[in-house]
């Protein structure tokens, strides 16, 4: 046996494990859902449940995740970029101290760091009674759209911060101080370096906040008192108290299309991003 | 009435799930009169009594936990796991049955029957009648728990009350579309069970012309922020009045005078059950008036047994006769009656 059969044997033998976890964590349970999606309760063939999204209900739920999805990772941007340039130039962000901070939060289940809001936010909760006990006008934003998008941007900042911070911390120090060497003010070089070097940090950012936000149903369930009615809500109703499997696999179907198509779009502008920087 | 105190049930869900694994392979070492297997929500009975019962009849027990009956059909339906008794609620008792999934009682296995409480018996008379199938664990309605610092005792005694302006941003309704529609047909004289397509849509905007007034959907933490006194009002099933009044002594219940929904969970033996004379010593363990305390003491739910009646007498937990006339039982209305159901509850849940 040569030398290089061997190495592809081998190769196979340690690839095994991954392709049976993505043959069952992936494909057959994307074909059964195919298959739930693309039937009716008998088992015919119909694409009644994909084209259910065009309803009123389902489009407007859409409409309302894709809104509230669009202004959290804003919001995680216009945070996660500023943070992450003070991380990059502080002694503490150097030796990892202030990511990790950033970090720890992730090690409790989000699941729980959602209901610790909603305990804070409720009309008698932790914050309400602070502020009445100043004398100060009281928060009521619990049970709003406003309430969820809270919980999206605390929920998700960390997967925006993290990867701009490695972007930003691998741009070389030379290259800044040639900018200003060249007449460049902190603007221009903010413009002109910083941003279009870290543009593959955001962009992994973007859709780490992004694609969470828009299929989440715990958040809007928890922070939206049920009044927050987000496609992920309607999908997952109809798993467990409609019973109509169907028409859910349907509407994840759409959901994915649409995760696609923005991955896309987002991949199609960092490639011009890159283009640009060259 | 199923899901409380989640995580715990999970924890012991896994471990009890691996020693279902184990427990399949060891096999005959059991305890003298074999095993049984139950399936049950979690956190449902007092966990003593599992311990108890092993004690007392020389069964070894494996007990899985659930958290909804959605969850449990599954499981029963495609047989893959052997289970000799579950306890599941009033309509999925009767799906169930329906599709011949449970066995018949043999009631000379369970004397202790003749404690179960008359009053729960119409009830079970809807979802299984003359209870061939299935005996009652616990029962309750649905009502409104008030906080009586925050709302005149006197102005609730009608679901109509929840449409009352002056409560705006104070009411917390259920997040269950099936407990709404209760609600909103006792207020038009409309059955629960109704498949009318007219009167859903006559309820859906009778629900929508109160959502402005609601503060939040809530189902396992409705009882939460009432006890915290986010809110005033609370739609609540009666198995939380008790602990909510221990923690906060302004609360009150009461059963709007249209009636309610009355529920009832279930033992029951399956069809298929390797261990049928076991699953009935489970039952009839369950009926001891010991185990009935225990229960009750553990679960402040209703336990329908005559010989723990002075425990439960509080109006909460067991509602005069002629309140009881008024209520009615969820049932299971067939896929196309869901669907219908589920499209309103959509147009609900987006305006």
């Amino acid at each position: 046996m040569t030398k290089t059969s061997m190495n592809s044997n081998l190769k196979r033998l340690f690839s095994g494990p991954f392709l049976a976890f993505i043959l069952c964590g992936t494909l057959v349970p994307l074909g059964v859902i195919a298959f739930y999606g693309f039937t009716d309760r008998s088992g015919a063939f119909t694409i009644e449940n994909i084209m259910a999204i065009a309803t009123r209900n389902h489009a407007q739920a859409l409409g309302l995740s894709l809104g509230l999805a669009l202004i959290s990772t804003v919001i995680c941007l216009l945070l996660a970029f500023p943070l992450g340039l003070i991380l990059k130039d502080s002694k503490l962000g150097k030796k990892g101290f202030m990511v990790f901070v950033f970090i720890l939060p992730m090690w409790m289940n989000f699941l729980l760091r959602t209901m610790a809001w909603q305990v804070l936010l409720e009309r008698n909760g932790i914050i309400n009674i602070v502020l009445k006990s100043l004398g100060l006008p009281l928060l009521d934003i619990i049970n709003t759209p406003a309430a969820v998008v809270l919980g999206m941007v605390y929920d998700y900042l960390p997967f925006m911060v993290l990867p701009i911070y490695n972007a930003l911390i691998k741009i070389d120090k030379n290259l800044i101080e040639a900018a200003y060497d060249l007449g460049a003010d902190k603007l221009l070089v903010l413009r002109k370096v910083l941003i279009p070097l870290s543009v593959p940090g955001i962009v992994s950012g973007i859709t780490m906040v992004f694609v969470p936000s828009l299929t989440t149903f715990a958040i809007s369930t928890m922070l939206g008192g049920g009044k927050v009615n987000l496609i992920g809500n309607i999908i997952e109703q109809e798993f467990t108290v409609g019973s109509n499997w169907n028409l859910g696999a349907g509407l994840s179907i759409v959901m994915m299309v649409f995760i696609i198509i923005s991955m896309a779009l987002i991949e199609k502008f960092d490639r011009e991003g890159e283009a640009s920087m060259i | 009435m199923k899901n409380l105190r989640k995580g715990l049930t999970l924890a012991l869900a896994v471990i009890l799930t691996l020693g279902l694994v184990t427990g399949c392979g060891g096999g005959s070492k059991a305890g003298e009169n074999g095993q049984i297997y139950v399936y049950c929500f979690g956190d449902y009975i007092d966990p003593e009594l599992e311990y108890e019962f092993e004690e007392a009849t020389g069964y070894d027990v494996v007990i899985d936990y659930f958290d909804t009956n959605e969850e449990l059909y599954p499981v029963i339906k495609n047989n893959t796991a052997k289970y000799d008794v579950i306890c599941a609620s009033d309509y999925m008792i009767s799906k169930l049955v329906g599709e011949g999934l449970l066995a018949e009682i043999d009631y000379s296995n369970v004397p202790n029957s003749a404690y179960i409480s008359e009053n729960v018996k119409p009830f079970m008379e809807e979802f299984d009648p003359g209870m061939k199938h299935s005996v009652p664990h616990t029962w309750g309605t649905y009502g409104i728990m008030y906080n009586k610092e925050m709302v005149n005792s006197a102005d609730i005694d009608s679901w109509e009350d929840l449409w009352d302006e002056k409560y705006a941003d104070q009411i917390v309704m259920p997040d269950s579309m099936r407990e709404m529609y209760m609600i909103a047909g006792k207020v038009l004289g409309y059955s629960m069970n109704t498949t009318s397509e007219k009167e859903v849509k006559e309820m859906t905007d009778l629900l929508l012309k109160q959502k402005p007034l609601v503060y939040k959907l809530a189902n396992d933490s409705a009882r939460d922020l009432m006890i915290g006194e986010s809110a005033a009002l609370a739609v609540v099933n009666s198995g939380e009045v008790l602990y909510s009044q221990e923690l906060n002594e302004n609360m009150e219940y009461v059963i709007p005078k249209e009636g309610t929904e009355v529920w009832t969970d279930c033992w029951a033996v399956t069809a298929n059950a390797a261990n049928k004379a076991g699953g009935e010593a489970w039952i009839n363990f369950m009926l001891e008036e010991d185990s009935a305390e225990d229960n009750f003491e553990y679960l402040t739910y209703a336990i329908p047994n005559t010989r723990i009646a002075d425990l439960t007498d509080e109006e909460v937990l067991n509602p005069p006769k002629e309140v009881l006339a008024k209520c009615e039982t969820l049932k299971n209305l067939g896929a196309e009656a869901d669907d219908m159901y589920s499209k309103y509850w959509k147009e609900y849940k987006s305006k």
